[in-house]
């Protein structure tokens, strides 16, 4: 990735989002919010506010970069590596999906790998009875400046389609760049480092979860005593029904 | 410097589009471009029309006529799960090559009257129904700049009411996605790939310039078979 690139693509691009979005929320009560809180508030379950693309874009620039090191590539190892061989089979075929989504995101948009937890394969449904096996590593693709977040995902790694992404060094060519991108350029390390992140984030999730589903069970018990008395002082009073 | 324009195949038949028939199988080709790839400078460079044309546009139409083969193919077999599956590929690749070949058309070199603007019946319509012509160029600046990832902003004609619209449309929907009677004009393409190489980031910069190898002439000629 050139420094032409980088100085078009972190100094205008990625700079004019941040500028526009300032613009945009200076003085609201957006500027009060997290950069991902913003981001799923404007995302507005698919019907976009104009807060939500320099938002999006610039959580997803800033990931990206941090998705690349100088003299990155190689392959990932440890639990990471496990995970991978576990869902995608082997490293190689993680790679073969990455660039597939990558080359077959039409228009502009972002290639992804992604834990996923808490969720069934079917849109916003919640798995009421989850495995270990349904907290998974999943590629995804997604348009424009949408990211997984909208989906309650946690990104790991991702790779940016946008074509002034790569235009200046490969033009048309993006299968090249995004072969590139996996052989030169991805972190594993970083990429390891956010599984540890998801996972840990997934257990206390579920922690909560178990919490708060106790406080209620506990509530509704207090609640059907106070029925049962009631219940005991109406058979008292009530006649049995004559015809 | 002066880029040679690229040969294409002959194509029989003459729907505008460089169709042809072998074998009972429609295949697309792409379409000669009417001048050299240089003609358009400074406002596009010759390096963009040539990988615009070349690549981009050459990718669309192979890939629509492979996506149309296996249309055929599964269509013969009746196997809907394939057709359905082959929807998108086909709205990508048909739309990007219906959209370039109408966009090689809407420009002209300097010295073949590209950045005239219209006279006769269109350029009245544009004064009666925009104002101007300034305006209706501010119009389509703004929309097309603040299209947010890939797409096209279009002057077309409602050839039922008759009346003129500044549309945009996403990736490589054709006009006709906003609205069945919706006839383009003029397009104008804002995939990053129309003008990264020489405006950058600046979008505006390049929507600006174009203007100046506008073909006025071709959008006039469709106006008035729509609006006689």
């Amino acid at each position: 990735m050139s420094r032409e690139t980088l100085e078009y693509h972190w100094g205008k691009h990625h700079r004019t989002y941040v500028e526009n979005l300032n613009h945009q929320i200076v003085g609201t009560e957006l500027d009060q919010m997290t950069l991902e809180d913003l981001i799923l508030a404007s995302y507005n379950r698919g019907n976009i506010l104009p807060p939500f693309n320099n938002a999006a874009q610039i959580w997803n620039h800033e990931f990206f970069w941090e998705s690349m090191k100088p003299g990155g590539g190689g392959k990932p190892s440890g639990y990471l590596l496990e995970l991978i061989k576990r869902d995608f089979g082997n490293f190689e075929a993680l790679v073969k999906e990455l660039k597939s989504a990558a080359s077959s995101q039409f228009g502009s948009g972002w290639a992804w790998l992604v834990y996923k937890a808490n969720r069934l394969d079917v849109g916003n449904a919640v798995n009421p009875r989850l495995q270990e096996e349904d907290k998974k590593l999943v590629v995804v693709k997604s348009p424009n400046a949408v990211n997984p977040l909208v989906w309650d995902y946690s990104p790991l790694l991702t790779i940016d389609v946008w074509e002034h992404a790569y235009y200046i060094d490969f033009q048309n060519r993006r299968a090249d760049y995004i072969t590139i991108f996996m052989e030169k350029l991805v972190s594993w390390e970083v990429v390891s480092l956010r599984l540890e992140l998801a996972k840990a984030r997934a257990s206390e999730r579920e922690r909560e979860e178990e919490r708060r589903k106790r406080e209620e069970e506990d509530g509704y018990s207090a609640g059907s005593e106070a029925v049962e008395m009631y219940l005991e002082s109406e058979t008292d009073e009530s006649e049995p029904e004559a015809e | 410097m002066a880029l040679r324009t690229l040969v294409a195949r002959k194509s029989l038949g003459n729907l505008g589009l460089g169709f042809r028939q072998l074998r009972g199988l429609q295949t697309y080709s792409l379409p000669d471009l009417p001048y050299d790839y240089g003609a358009l400078e400074p406002a596009i460079s010759g390096e963009i029309m040539q990988l615009h044309h070349q690549k981009h546009h050459q990718a669309y139409v192979t890939n629509y006529n492979k996506a149309l083969e296996q249309l055929d193919a599964a269509t013969a077999k009746g196997d809907s799960h394939t057709v359905a599956k082959l929807l998108s590929a086909l709205k990508f690749n048909g739309g990007g090559h219906i959209n370039h070949s109408i966009f090689w058309k809407n420009l002209a070199p300097v010295k073949e009257g590209g950045g005239e603007p219209p006279h006769g019946s269109l350029g009245w319509a544009i004064d009666n129904h925009f104002g101007s012509m300034e305006v209706l160029v501010q119009k389509m600046n703004t929309e097309g700049a603040a299209l947010q990832g890939s797409g096209w902003v279009w002057l077309g004609v409602d050839k039922e009411l008759k009346t003129l619209v500044v549309q945009t449309t996403e990736n490589q929907d054709p006009l006709v996605s906003k609205g069945a009677n919706l006839v383009p004009l003029l397009g104008i393409d804002v995939w990053e790939h129309a003008y990264y190489l020489q405006y950058k980031n600046v979008r505006p910069d390049y929507l600006k310039n174009i203007w100046k190898v506008i073909n006025w002439k071709f959008a006039g000629e469709v106006y008035k078979k729509e609006c006689p």
